[in-house]
């Protein structure tokens, strides 16, 4: 094991430039990746906000007892898919109208009968703000016999899934683009090390070394700068955040980084894209030595 | 020790390298492998360390079946031979001693074992005051006796060697020659191709001749025949 080890690490010392090359390739992708992933949690933690503000409006018919009311917002709440419900009572819309339409301030002064009906307000949890999801609750709401009319921002919600699932998709073909181009190029970079090496491994056979002791070290080699591409990367990722963030003059000071759990992740896909690589190249090279 | 019987081989281009050789060689004997450039020596050494399988016929050495050989095994069986070739195959950037350990650390020996069991063989072939010199700094002779140290490192069974002194002067095939003949002494079977007939004819050694791929004359076989009327 020790020796399988420093036959790795003498890899770096006998194609130096070859083995930077590889590391920075990693590097550079996972830096892309990297940089794109933390678009998407960003993206994501916005979009967290808006997500919030997703909800259901059901309007009651005027003269509607508050005691029904009161017993259909628990039967509501008690909805798996629903986070909390409020009850707005005829009051309250008009009090909220006269705040936030200024523009009509002087009409709603001056009625004597209040026009708004009181409604029942629906919130939905997490993982639920999906159309579908919205539209079969807000179809439950309407069997109720004393609401009037369900209002739910039907487009905009579709929209956000939309949105969201593009961001995804965008991500995935990315991420998987520059994930073959480092496979491929790690395994550039070791089959140029498996012909470097050639008569080294040749004599490896000659005198009986298994097959594993001869491929050991490419795959350790390919793991490792796999490895340093993923450290690599994530100070880059870091730079280009910290500019990012910090040019922005203070809009963006809202900016998260990768938590150590994402962190750990693409290190360990640098660490998985470097195998790959070189277990294709082994695989396909090493038998022709 | 070694078994061939009725072997053919055709290489993927289709050149018959080896037509209906058969022959066995046993404990302890030394072997000529004669025959012209291109005769199929090197064929018959190749078929012996698994490097090349059978086209038709059976390859039996040192108890494994060569035709039906697992992958696991190949490993194995070189393990129990030592191969040396005209062209010595050492490694340029280390030194005589790291050649030969070279060859224990790639098979898993034990560490604190390699020094001395490197020395010992060095002694063995007479190169133990150059174990610190590195290939270019030592004449060809001495290179093949460093390669055949290398061989030697793992205790084989049997010494493959395919003109192990066609790049050498006359005087240092002699010398190559005769820790050949020691070594074999010692109770390894020796298995030596060459085209160097002066060579063969200055000792009573069993000679087997190839020409285009068949085996003409088999000195065991035929004198044995020659006597038995
Ligand atoms: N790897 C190979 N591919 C195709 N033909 C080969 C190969 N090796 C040897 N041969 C052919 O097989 C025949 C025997 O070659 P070889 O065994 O090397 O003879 P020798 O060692 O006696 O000179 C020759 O005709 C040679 O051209
Ligand atoms: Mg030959």
């Amino acid at each position: 094991m020790k020796l399988l080890t420093r036959e790795a690490l003498l890899s770096f010392q006998r194609a130096p430039l070859l083995s930077v090359l590889s590391v920075t390739t990693i590097a550079f992708s996972l830096f892309t990746v990297g940089l794109f992933g933390l678009v998407a949690i960003n993206l994501r933690e916005a979009l967290r906000g808006l997500e919030e503000r997703v909800e259901i409006a059901a309007y009651t018919f005027r003269g509607t007892p508050s005691e029904t009311i009161v017993i259909a917002t628990q039967d509501i709440a008690a909805f798996p898919e629903v986070q909390d419900v409020s009850y707005v009572s005829e009051e309250e819309a008009l009090r909220r109208a006269r705040s936030e339409l200024v523009e009509f301030r002087d009409a709603y002064r001056d009625l004597q009968v209040n026009p708004l009906p009181a409604s029942i307000e629906v919130r939905m949890k997490a993982g639920y703000r999906d159309a579908a999801t919205v539209g079969r609750v807000a179809e439950r709401l309407r069997g109720f016999g004393f609401i009037d009319d369900v209002r739910f921002g039907r487009e905009w919600v579709q929209k956000l899934d939309q949105l969201r699932n593009l961001t995804g998709l965008v991500g995935l073909v990315i991420g998987l683009a520059f994930a073959a181009v480092a496979v491929v190029i790690i395994g550039v970079t070791i089959r140029l090390t498996i012909l470097q090496r050639a008569r080294e491994i040749s004599i490896m056979r000659l005198v009986g070394a298994t097959n594993w002791f001869i491929r050991g070290p490419f795959l350790l080699e390919g793991a490792l700068k796999g490895l340093l591409g993923g450290l690599l990367s994530l100070v880059l990722c870091y730079g280009g955040y910290l500019l990012f963030r910090d040019s922005s003059g203070g809009t963006l000071s809202g900016l998260v980084f990768f938590g150590p759990q994402q962190m750990a992740l693409i290190i360990l896909f640098g660490v998985l894209l470097g195998l790959c690589g070189s277990m294709v190249s082994v695989g396909r090279h090493l038998r022709h030595v | 020790m070694i078994r061939f019987t009725s072997v053919y081989k055709a290489y993927p281009n289709g050149a018959m390298a080896l037509k209906d050789v058969t022959f066995h060689v046993s404990k302890g004997e030394f072997v000529f492998l004669t025959g012209h450039s291109g005769a199929g020596k090197s064929t018959i050494m190749k078929l012996l360390f698994a490097e090349q399988r059978p086209s038709g016929g059976e390859v039996r050495v040192s108890g494994y079946n060569v035709n039906s050989l697992q992958p696991d095994d190949v490993p194995r069986l070189r393990r129990r031979l030592g191969v040396v070739f005209q062209d010595f195959r050492l490694l340029e950037d280390r030194t005589a001693e790291e050649n030969v350990a070279f060859a224990l650390e790639v098979t898993g020996a034990r560490t604190d074992t390699i020094a001395a069991r490197v020395m010992r063989v060095l002694t063995q072939v007479g190169l133990s005051a150059k174990s610190r010199a590195y290939p270019r700094e030592l004449s060809g002779g001495e290179q093949q006796r460093v390669a055949i140290a290398r061989a030697l490192v793992n205790d084989p069974a049997i010494l493959l060697a395919d003109e192990p002194t066609g790049n050498l002067d006359e005087r240092a095939t002699r010398g190559v020659f005769q820790l050949l003949r020691d070594i074999n002494n010692g109770g390894t079977v020796v298995v030596m191709a060459t085209h160097d007939l002066d060579l063969v004819r200055q000792t009573v050694y069993r000679t087997i001749e190839m020409r285009d791929g068949g085996l003409v004359y088999d000195s065991d076989v035929d004198e044995a025949a020659a006597e038995a009327p």
